[in-house]
Parts: C-alpha cells; structure tokens; sequence
C-alpha cells in the first residue's frame, strides 16, 4: 500500500511512521482528508478540532468526485508531532471520512490559495497599487475611479506579501479562499 | 428479499433481520407509527423504562453483558436529549448501542416545531456516527448500516434519526448485505510487530500484562486467548476497571486492579516492570497517575483497534493496531513456533518481589463495633454470591471501587461499570438490562445512594417487568467521593456533599411493590444478604455504613504509582500537592 493510498484503519497513522522521539517544536502541517459527501460532514470534521483543542489556521471544502459523492478537505493544522499524529488518526475515525493524507510529510506537494483584495486610493498610492499588482501577477477585477480589486493566486505566503505591501496604499477588504493542495508528480 | 412497506414497518422488520430480541424505549408522537407496529408483532419484545436516560444504561447493561449491541427506541427532542449521557457514557467505554429516535417530519425540520430538537447535532460528538434520513428508500440500508458500524472495530454507540413522514411513507425494504459498507476496520495486527513484541516478550526480566476493555469487547475468544498466553509464559497480569473478568481473579498471576484505586501490588509492578503490555487499554488518566513517571523504566507495547489510542498519552515502543483476539492468537502462534521461551530465572526473581509487595495485604480492614464497613459489606456480599450464576453492576463512586477491589470476576461480561464517563446513574438501569438479557442470573447493582437516587425512577421498570434485581446500596448519607476529595484536597470544608433528607428505602421500595430490607448491624449482615438472595423479585437492600470511611489505597492525583497513601498512616492533608489540585 502506497503512502498515498492509506486506507481507513490502515497501519499508517499515529502508530507507525513515528519519528524517533516526539519533539516540543510545533509543526504545520498540511492535511488532505476525502470524505462522504454527506450532510453533517464538515461539522465532524470541525467538531474534531474544536471538541479536542486543536488548531485550524485554514480550511477549504468542496466535491471533487460528484458520482462517488467524495468532497476534500484541505486543513492546515500545527502542533507538536504527536498533535500532528492524534489529529491524523483522530480524524481516520470519523466514519465519514474514506482517506487521510499528511502532504507534508508524503513528500512534495504544490500549495495554492486564492485571495481578493479591495484597496482604495487616489494619485500615486493607487498607481503603486497597480505596479505592485502587476509585479506580483494580480488581475484587476473590478475598478471604479477610486478603487481596484485585485485577484491573486499563489502560495499563502505570496499572498501574505502581497497583503503587508497593499496595506500602505489604502487596502480596506480581503478575502481568502484558504488553501488548496495537491501532492506534486504522480 | 425486497420488499414493499412503509419506514415504520421496515425499523421493526431490519430490528427482526439483524437478530435484536429487546428494545428498551419511550413512546411519544414523533415515534408513534413505529409503536404501531411494535404492538402488532411478537419477535421483539419492548421494555418501557420511566426516562431515556434508563432505557440507554438499560441497553449497555444489555450489550455489556451478552455481547451483542443493545438497541434503544426513543421519541423527538427531550426523548433524545435524555438519551444524551447514555450515549456519551457508551461512546467513552466502547458499548455498541443502536439508538433510534423519531423526529418532527422533514418538511418541518428548521422552523421550531413541538418537541423538535437538532438530534443530529447535538449528538454528533457524543456518537460513533449518527444519520438522519430524509427518504423512507433510504431507511433499511441506513439502520443495517448503523448495526454494522456500532459493532465493527471500536464497538460505540450510534444514532438514526427518522422524520415521523419517513416512517409513515412506504418505501423499499432490502435485508442486510455484510459487504455493503466502505467501513472495515483492520483486525488483523502487523506481523512484524508482533514478531518484535514475541523477541521482547523472550527476553522480559520484569514483564507485566496491563489489560483493558478491549479485551472484553473483542469477545470470549479473546479471554481465553488471554488466558493460555499468561499461564502459558507465566507473567503477571492486571487490569483496568473496564477489563475485570478477562482474566479471572482466583487466577494466580492475578494481581488486582491497577490505577488510582488500584492494588498497591499491581501499581508498584507497573512502576518497576521493564516490559509493559497494554492488550486492550488506553492509558487512562485513571491508570497511569501523572504521565511523565508512568511506568519509567519499561519497554512499552500496546495492541489495539484504534489507531487514536496509540501514542495519545503514553508513547509506546511496539505499537499493534488490531482486534485483541486476532493479535494474541497471532502472538501466541509465532511464540510457541520460536520455543516457548521466558526468562525463568528472571521471572522468579520478578515474582518474588511481587510477591513482597502482596504482603503488604493493601485491602485489609478490620470491621469492629456496631456499624457495617462498606468493605466488610461488599467482602460478605462476595462470599455468599460467589457461587451463583452472578452479573454485577455498579453505579460511581467509592462503592463501586471497592466493588472492583473486594469482588472477584472469574469470566468476562459479568461486569458492569461506568468507566470512561463515571456516570452516577447508570448502574441500576443496567442492571434491569442485564436481568433481561440473563433471566434466571443472580443480577446485582452495587450502589451509593446518591447514585442510586439519580435513575430511582427506574423501579417501575423492574416491578411492571419482574425483574429480580437486587439494589445493594452502601448507604453512608454522604456523596463519599466527593467528601474523600473535600477532606484529601479542601480542608474538611464538605461543600454539598451530604445526602440530606433521605427517603425510607423499605418504604420505598414497597410503596413501588418491591421489597425493602433495611440492615445496621454488622451481626444481622449475613442473614439479610441471604434473604435478599432468596427474595424472587426486585430488592432494595439499605446497607447503613460507615459515614467517613475512605478509599484505598490511593494514587493522590499528580502522584506516581509507587506515591500510593495507603489506610492507615495517611497524613491527608499534604496528600495532594498545588499541581495535583487542578487534576479530577
């Protein structure tokens, strides 16, 4: 059985592929998880990480295999490596969920969020705001005499960035997708 | 077979199919065409509690002591709300349950009708799974699915919530198909570990089995499995309070129940063995006192179906994921097949200091003067019940510990215990469930009277039913865990923990048409026991003790193993330190 392809009670989380001793280092760490596309889903999951105390810094859902009724979630997550290792098998008891992957440790995976941002500003800031936007491969997607819209792609980092420079030209409203992700090659 | 019938009919018909003979339920609107139907049949007979909550502990008891799940039938909103502490007390110990609950009809979900509640919801976290079924078509699948999920892997509770216009519409019935689900928990354990675990087991100075529930849950092959490997390489074993029975307590590698009031022999074992394997435990806060001196110097291995329960609180050397019966029987093959080799010489060294730490005789106590010890009543309990085709149930608190100290097991399922969720309440509806399951058994619910006060209104259940469950209550006017913990931990400041106005139990149990026996006196102890025996229905027996008396031995919380306050030379008060007073 492939790293890829772990199975619902497979021998693959917390009691296998430890690393040798669990550190105090917090990790983040990127989790695919497939589920039933069922009603009440997305609140397992989210239950989970509230009911027991563990982070989400994001999450996106949606159906990805409309005739196997399957939805991915992708959560980033951080904690301890043994947080990291409950939450994986915590989550591989959820009846609902068919597979886990950790894409941060199953090798290298391609990250991508997407994000709108609504900066405001006249003059010199609003054309900074466009030399930036250009630099950084936003598209404009919506503009009055006053405003733009950017719309960007790219890893969360990029798009933090692209954020701290918006900033100081007049950015007044974002709006984040959150990540999705996919293990790179085949 | 498929078939055409209405949702109602299908729920009783998928109850026939997957083999359920007793329902445990409360009637009310959104349930009422499946009562219709409960009442034109014979294959399944319905047991009417006096609240939820009495019919969910009843189905424990039930599933706890045959091994098959119990199934529970309640209506809408405050019918599945009640159900709550039931369902959460089978989630935390591990009890397949099959609870069915109506609903308002789909097309006034959402808008606050009568008795609507989000059952769905609130249930989510306190359920292995829960479904709410929308479609009559969809509504035989959906329960045969729910059987197989409360049963396969880690056994747990699981709801179906049906719209009463689901179960009045007619719909197709199909019967059960075993492979129709996508759940298939892994029973079978890694052989590599287990090979790693047989070397260990080789090579063991000062080994230990620290068995669980697991066991128990894994069914009877499992026990006896347990049962030749310990004898077969004579090495010491203990148990969690959820694993009593597994293997039996006249064995002579027994040594008691280990963890916070466990037995100092067993305790000290586990703090000094160098190899240390959990078959079918969890490493319970209860068990394993403040984690970073559990069981310092030990090799750990730990077998067990859920991979959460691995590396959660202990982190362990050879980790088994797998159903108990399918590792042992694997791990008892690959050790006979290398030779059947121990380390005698070790192994008698290893007894012997174990045998040190028997004498300390943690359990002894001296019954003296005119007022009953609890001990004394449960050590006379034992000995005049030993012999009978015996079940005991408990409710939580220091009766049922000294239950699990002073009574013994000899086989598994015959123990009845709210463990994870220490649910006061749960014993004597668990115990009618037992007394259903098991007819002509001698069923007993060693109780508190705090306790036994919360689900009282359960003798109904047992008179309409005559049901001959014996109520041992160990009756000291106080809520005695409570008050223990005020004197260990609060300076003797007992804060609400009195059981004040009391009802006259013998009055009681008459005015519900049982018998009440009332006893006060150590020398009248015996006789009343055996009358209560000999009495052919349900008893209160009002057992006045000992109001102060104390539980041990005790780890004191934020303590180690070896950190044991014994009976007599406790200096209570410095028990406890500061950081072992935030712990429960």
């Amino acid at each position: 059985m492939s790293a890829l392809k772990i199975k619902k009670g497979a021998t693959s989380h917390s009691a296998y592929n430890l690393r040798p001793n669990f550190s105090d280092v917090i990790e983040r760490h990127t989790l695919a998880v497939l589920v039933e596309n069922e009603p009440g889903v997305l609140a397992r999951v989210i239950g989970l990480f509230s009911g027991r105390g563990y982070n989400i810094d994001s999450l996106t859902v949606a159906e990805v295999d409309h005739t196997g009724h399957l939805s991915r979630i992708t959560i980033v997550t951080s904690g301890t490596p043994q947080v990291i290792e409950q939450i994986k098998a915590q989550l591989g008891r959820i009846i609902a969920v068919h597979d886990v992957h950790d894409l941060t440790v199953e090798g290298a995976s391609v990250e991508r969020e997407l994000a709108m941002f609504k900066v405001a500003g006249k003059g010199d800031n609003r054309v900074e705001a466009l030399r930036l936007a250009d630099i950084f491969r936003a598209n404009v997607v919506d503009s009055t005499l006053e405003s733009f819209v950017f719309e960007i792609t790219g890893a969360p980092d990029k798009i933090d960035a692209f954020a701290d420079l918006m900033r100081p030209l007049g950015l007044i409203e974002v709006a984040r997708t959150g990540v999705a992700a996919l293990q790179r090659g085949d | 077979m498929k078939r055409q019938m209405t949702g109602a009919k299908m729920i009783v018909q998928a109850l026939i199919d997957q083999g359920v003979d007793t329902v445990f339920g409360y009637p009310g609107g959104a349930v009422l065409p499946i009562y219709d139907e409960v009442f034109q049949q014979n294959s399944i007979k319905h047991i009417l509690v006096r609240h939820e909550q009495g019919a969910v502990h009843a189905a424990e008891g039930y599933a706890r002591s045959t091994g098959k799940p119990g199934v529970v039938l309640v209506t809408s909103g405050p019918g599945a709300t009640n159900a709550v502490t039931g369902l959460t007390d089978a989630l935390m110990d591990s009890i397949p349950i099959i609870v069915l609950t109506g609903q308002v009809p789909t097309f006034m979900i959402g808008s606050d009708a009568f008795q609507e509640a989000d059952t769905v919801g609130i249930t989510r976290p306190c359920t292995k799974h829960n479904w709410l079924v929308k479609e009559t078509d969809r509504l035989a699948a959906t329960i045969h699915e729910a059987f197989h999920v409360a049963t396969a892997g880690r056994p747990g509770p699981v709801l179906v919530d049906i719209p009463k216009d689901v179960q009045f519409a007619t719909g197709t019935y199909a019967p059960p198909s075993p492979s129709a689900s996508h759940y298939q928990p892994k029973v079978k354990g890694d052989l590599e570990e287990i090979t790693e675990l047989v070397a260990a087991i080789e090579k063991a100075k000062r080994p230990v089995f620290y068995t669980g529930g697991g066991v128990i849950n894994s069914g009877p092959g499992a026990s006896q499995l347990l049962r030749e490997l310990v004898e077969a390489t004579g090495f010491p074993i203990t148990s969690t309070l959820m694993g009593l029975g597994a293997y039996p307590a006249s064995g002579d590698k027994w040594l008691g129940m280990l963890g916070m009031h466990g037995l100092y022999e067993a305790n000290m074992t586990m703090h000094g063995c160098d190899l240390l394997i959990n078959i079918g435990a969890r490493f319970d806060d209860r068990i394993t006192g403040v984690v970073d001196m559990f069981s310092p110097k030990s090799k750990k291995a730990h077998i067990d179906i859920d991979a959460s329960s691995i590396n959660k609180v202990i982190r362990v050397d050879i980790p088994i994921l797998g159903d108990v019966g399918h590792v042992l029987e694997d791990l008892l093959k690959i050790w006979k097949s290398r030779g059947r080799k121990t380390d005698k010489e070790a192994l008698g060294k290893w007894w012997s200091q174990i045998n040190e730490w028997r004498q300390m005789d943690c359990l002894k106590f001296k019954q003296t003067g005119n007022t009953i010890k609890p001990q004394y009543a449960l050590d006379r309990l034992e000995a005049l019940t030993k012999d009978h085709d015996r079940y005991i149930c408990t409710e939580v608190g220091q009766h049922q510990m000294w239950a699990a100290q002073y009574m013994g097991f000899e086989d598994p399922n015959r123990w009845m215990t709210s463990g994870g969720l220490g649910t006061m309440g749960y014993g004597f509806p668990a115990s009618i469930g037992v007394q259903m399951a098991h007819p002509e058994a001698l069923v007993i619910n060693v109780a508190g009277e705090a306790s036994w006060l919360m689900n009282m209104q359960e003798m109904g259940t047992a008179v309409q039913y005559n049901l001959p469950v014996k109520q041992f209550i160990l009756n000291n006017e106080r809520l005695g865990m409570v008050r223990q913990w005020q004197e260990l931990l609060h300076g003797e400041r007992y804060s609400q923990s009195w059981s004040e106005a009391l009802p006259d139990f013998v009055k009681l149990a008459e005015a519900f048409g049982a018998k009440g026996i009332l006893c006060q006196d150590p020398a009248d102890l015996d006789d009343a026991i055996m009358e209560m025996l000999n009495h052919d229905g349900p008893v209160i027996f009002d057992c006045v003790v000992e109001k102060h008396e104390n539980c041990y031995p005790m780890i004191p919380s934020g303590k180690a193993h070896n950190e044991m306050i014994m009976g007599e030379n406790v200096d209570t008060q410095m028990a406890i330190d500061k950081d072992g007073a935030v712990l429960v």
